[in-house]
């Protein structure tokens, strides 16, 4: 029984540049980079050294506490560099694509057969386990974890976030090879989370899965709000979540064997030349496409959304699990008694600027803070952006504090990240949300291990 | 504007770590970013932030003061003027009053922003935003004729003892303008209360008949006379229609009291636009109210007294009840947290301060002591709202 749950808690925040369903054609690579810092919670090992000859789908580095967390290379080629940072912490794997794009023999996966074993081996080793997320500590999923239930969110809700549909064109059978496949990697139920406010993607809504419906605001394609509504995580359980936008590359990988991380990109923005839709693969060298597209004086690319992207160089890679570019002004400049003005057309979420009035305004943000950081003064203002039923302020006091149990109490096995990062923006004391909660996370991570 | 950038850039390595005055430091960052809201971009997390920050918070508070401020400023000069019995023009008036609050004001923010600055530098963090709104809310809840080291000594041991032992701006448990106050009120009682501080009267000759006492004052006197006691009659018949104290003039606010608490019309106006601006509760505000109405509803219907008689609404507009509701209720910090938390944080303070007032004359400021002690309160009444939480979680991780 499908329901639809309203979503009034939350805000889209509405961005000029935003885009229309115009093909930009293919990033031509030739160079990939897969960075360890994609993947927060694990500790990278590397699988190959530079000079080795890899195929997409081969192995490049896993997670030494849970060998079975791989991360392959999206392409074929050699690994041209391993590039470290301070204490010989790996920053990325570069591999120079030799533009064959063979694929490493893993055979397709025949799902009625196969054990649930048979299935996890061949997610971990195919590389696309990757793409499943855990909850609780919003880490890559290890397949040697039996989840209650799999959430798959198919809104796409973020700030200039793409069209699934468009995204998913042609993709019908992959994506239901996909949800096969994951229902065998559970003894609860699939879940796929669907806008009620969209039109329907029927490749989704016919993927198998038991279909529930979210309208209203953002974050209402977050796992994390779906599964408050659906299926609230309690402690001790384990939940996986999947974004509907990687379907594809797990039933590619279900039906023939072949890990090809390819995504219909959004490129959106104030500071993007041309919106559209660009072909690419996952840790795509992006620097000849940023220079063509994108006017890049004093401008911030994000791999990603404006509210949990990563920050990447204009001659960056396209980071994991990313299928949006987001290009916006930096937000350097200073402001004269920008405080006290009327601040007419300035972006807010609060009722101390007359924007509330005008709901449909679209903006052309930057990266700004608009303020410098300050102590919890302002009380009950993170409520209105978490609909989920914790009290987010106590939690993150509780974190400050590193008080495990009270963590535990107030319920942080529920959250991760990204669903403090509407609160994140609005905070008047810009704390850094997402951050102390990944910190909250890792704190009760390693007091389980 | 770059010329002033162009000062803020010239002084800046002079009260860095290393310059010779970087004791000052606190205070070049506050007046810097005052005039430039820095130019700091996002570094971890969401790459766009609100507009909003916490001067602006602040500054709507004061923004929201200003309308019974200036009123507080224009009925010091007309009582003064009119203990002699004369009519003065609305701008004497003003600048009597003007007069008397600027040192007050100025006095407040230099030794509350001296206290903060040193402890800035100490703790090497910027000065907070919040002192901004204690420290005009200080000089508007004195009387007008108390001393200005009074004011400074209260101003200083609340910073102190209210703020900065807890760790600043955000970790204080009491309001801070309060605790000024309650600190004053016990010290120097001789200063705070009975009728001769009210209303300057120097440099006159005084009106027959003249009393400083404020309604307070004169309903306390009516405590254990009984009702309708023919000793009372001349008290009560000034808080009629037409009296001194009547609904409708303690409502704008012309009779005599602490400076910015007597006109609830115009604390009402800066309440609204607290509400409309988001800056203030309405959760406490009307709970509040309601709190203060119920306790003022249930003397009324049995009261012994004329004090516990008095109509319940005008009973809230007389003293500081209608300041406090809007403005010392609602600071963010020293309320309680949770919505619904703050429902009951609101109506145990107006119910509380309504019955010490009446249950207790001596204490006129009993809207003053019920907030204060609802202020210790609050973080209990928070914690049974999240503990309630906390076992809906529990429950639903039993039947799971």
């Amino acid at each position: 029984m499908s329901q639809t749950f309203k979503i009034r808690k939350g805000h889209d925040i509405q961005l000029v540049g935003a885009a229309s369903t115009t093909d930009l054609g293919t990033v031509e690579a030739t160079t990939y980079a897969v960075s360890p810092l994609d993947f927060p919670g694990i500790t990278p090992k590397l699988a190959v050294k530079a000079g080795a000859q890899v195929k997409a789908g081969d192995t490049l580095f896993f997670d030494k506490d849970r060998p079975e967390v791989k991360i392959c290379s999206p392409v074929s080629g050699e690994v041209t560099e391993v590039k470290r940072g301070a204490k010989r912490k790996i920053l990325s794997v570069v591999v120079l694509s030799d533009g064959q794009n063979a694929f490493a023999s893993h055979g397709s996966l025949n799902v009625s057969s196969a054990s649930r074993e048979d299935v996890a081996n061949f997610f971990s080793n195919t590389g696309v386990g990757a793409f499943v997320t855990m909850r609780p500590y919003g880490v890559a999923a290890s397949m040697n974890d039996l989840p209650r239930d799999i959430f798959i969110s198919g809104i796409q809700s973020a700030p200039l976030a793409g069209d699934l549909a468009y995204q998913l064109e042609g993709k019908e059978a992959q994506i239901k090879a996909a949800v096969e496949a994951l229902k065998a990697l559970t003894t609860g139920k699939v879940y796929m989370s669907l806008d009620a406010d969209a039109p329907e993607v029927a490749a989704l809504k016919d993927a198998g899965a038991e279909v529930n419906y979210f309208s209203g605001k953002h974050p209402k394609g977050l796992a994390g709000t779906q599964i408050a509504k659906i299926a609230p995580i309690n402690k001790g359980e384990i939940v996986w979540t999947v974004n509907a936008i990687d379907l594809p590359v797990i039933g590619q990988a279900v039906l023939t064997g072949e890990y090809n991380p390819e995504y219909k990109v959004v490129v959106a923005g104030s500071k993007v030349m041309n919106a559209g839709y660009v072909l690419a693969k996952q840790g795509a060298s992006l620097g000849a496409f940023i220079g063509a597209n994108i006017n890049t004086d004093n401008t911030r690319v994000i791999a990603g959304d404006v509210l949990t992207g990563t920050k990447i160089e204009a001659d960056g890679y396209l980071s994991f699990g990313k299928s949006q570019l987001t290009a916006i002004p930096e937000g350097n400049q200073t402001e004269f008694f920008g405080w006290v003005t009327p601040g007419f057309g300035k972006f807010s979420m609060n009722k101390a600027f007359l924007a509330w009035m005008f709901p449909n305004r679209k903006y052309d943000l930057n990266t700004g803070m608009h303020g410098e950081e300050r102590a919890f003064v302002v009380s009950g203002e993170y409520d209105k952006f978490i609909p989920m039923d914790i009290y987010p302020q106590h939690l993150l006091r509780a974190i400050l504090v590193n008080d495990i149990e009270k963590m535990e109490q107030l319920g942080i096995y529920e959250v991760v990240p990204e669903d403090f990062a509407l609160a994140e923006v609005a905070c008047t004391s810009k704390m850094e949300l997402q951050k102390l909660v990944r910190e909250g996370l890792e704190a009760l991570r390693k007091e389980m291990m | 504007m770059k010329f002033v950038q162009n000062i803020f850039d010239k002084t800046r390595p002079l009260v860095e770590k290393d310059g010779k005055r970087n004791i000052l430091y606190p205070l070049h960052n506050a007046i810097e970013t005052m005039a430039f809201v820095p130019g700091h971009t996002a570094h971890s997390g969401a790459h766009v932030r609100d507009s909003i920050d916490l001067k602006r918070t602040m500054v709507f508070v004061i923004f929201a003061l200003v309308p019974a401020l200036l009123f507080g400023m224009w009925n010091i000069g007309r009582l003064h003027y009119g203990a002699f019995g004369e009519e003065m023009s609305l701008m004497d008036n003003f600048l009597f009053g003007a007069l008397k609050m600027l040192p007050m004001i100025i006095v407040t923010y230099a030794a509350g922003l001296g206290v903060e600055i040193y402890f800035s530098w100490k703790r090497n963090h910027p000065v907070n935003e919040g002192f901004l709104v204690s420290g005009l809310l200080i000089p508007m809840i004195m009387p007008v004729d108390i001393p200005l080291w009074m004011v400074a000594v209260s101003t200083i041991f609340a910073v102190l003892i209210g703020k900065e032992v807890f760790g600043g701006t955000g970790m204080n448990i009491l309001n801070p303008a309060l605790t000024a106050r309650a600190f004053a009120f016990f010290a120097y009682p001789t200063w705070m209360s009975g009728d001769k501080v009210w209303i300057n009267t120097k440099g006159g000759e005084l009106v027959d008949g003249f009393s400083g006492a404020t309604a307070m004052g004169d309903l306390a006197t009516t405590v254990g006379q009984g009702l309708g006691n023919p000793a009372t009659e001349a008290v009560m018949s000034q808080f009629a229609d037409g009296g001194t104290y009547s609904f409708m003039n303690a409502f704008l606010g012309l009779i005599p009291g602490s400076v910015g608490e007597t006109s609830a019309a115009l604390i009402l106006l800066g309440g609204l636009f607290l509400v409309a601006t988001g800056v203030g509760s309405w959760r406490i505000m009307v709970s509040f109210f309601i709190g203060g109405l119920t306790m003022a509803g249930i003397f009324n219907a049995f009261a012994v007294n004329e004090f516990m008689g008095l109509n319940p609404l005008h009973q809230l507009m007389l003293g500081g009840f209608m300041f406090g509701m809007v403005f010392m209720a609602t600071d963010p910090v020293s309320a309680a947290q949770t919505a619904t938390g703050k429902l009951i944080y609101g109506f145990l303070a107006g119910f509380f301060g309504i019955m010490i007032r009446v249950f207790n004359p001596a204490y006129p400021e009993g809207i003053m002591l019920a907030i204060l002690f609802m202020n210790v309160m609050a973080p209990l009444i928070d914690y049974y709202v999240v503990e309630a939480n906390i076992k809906r979680r529990a429950k639903r991780l039993a039947k799971a």
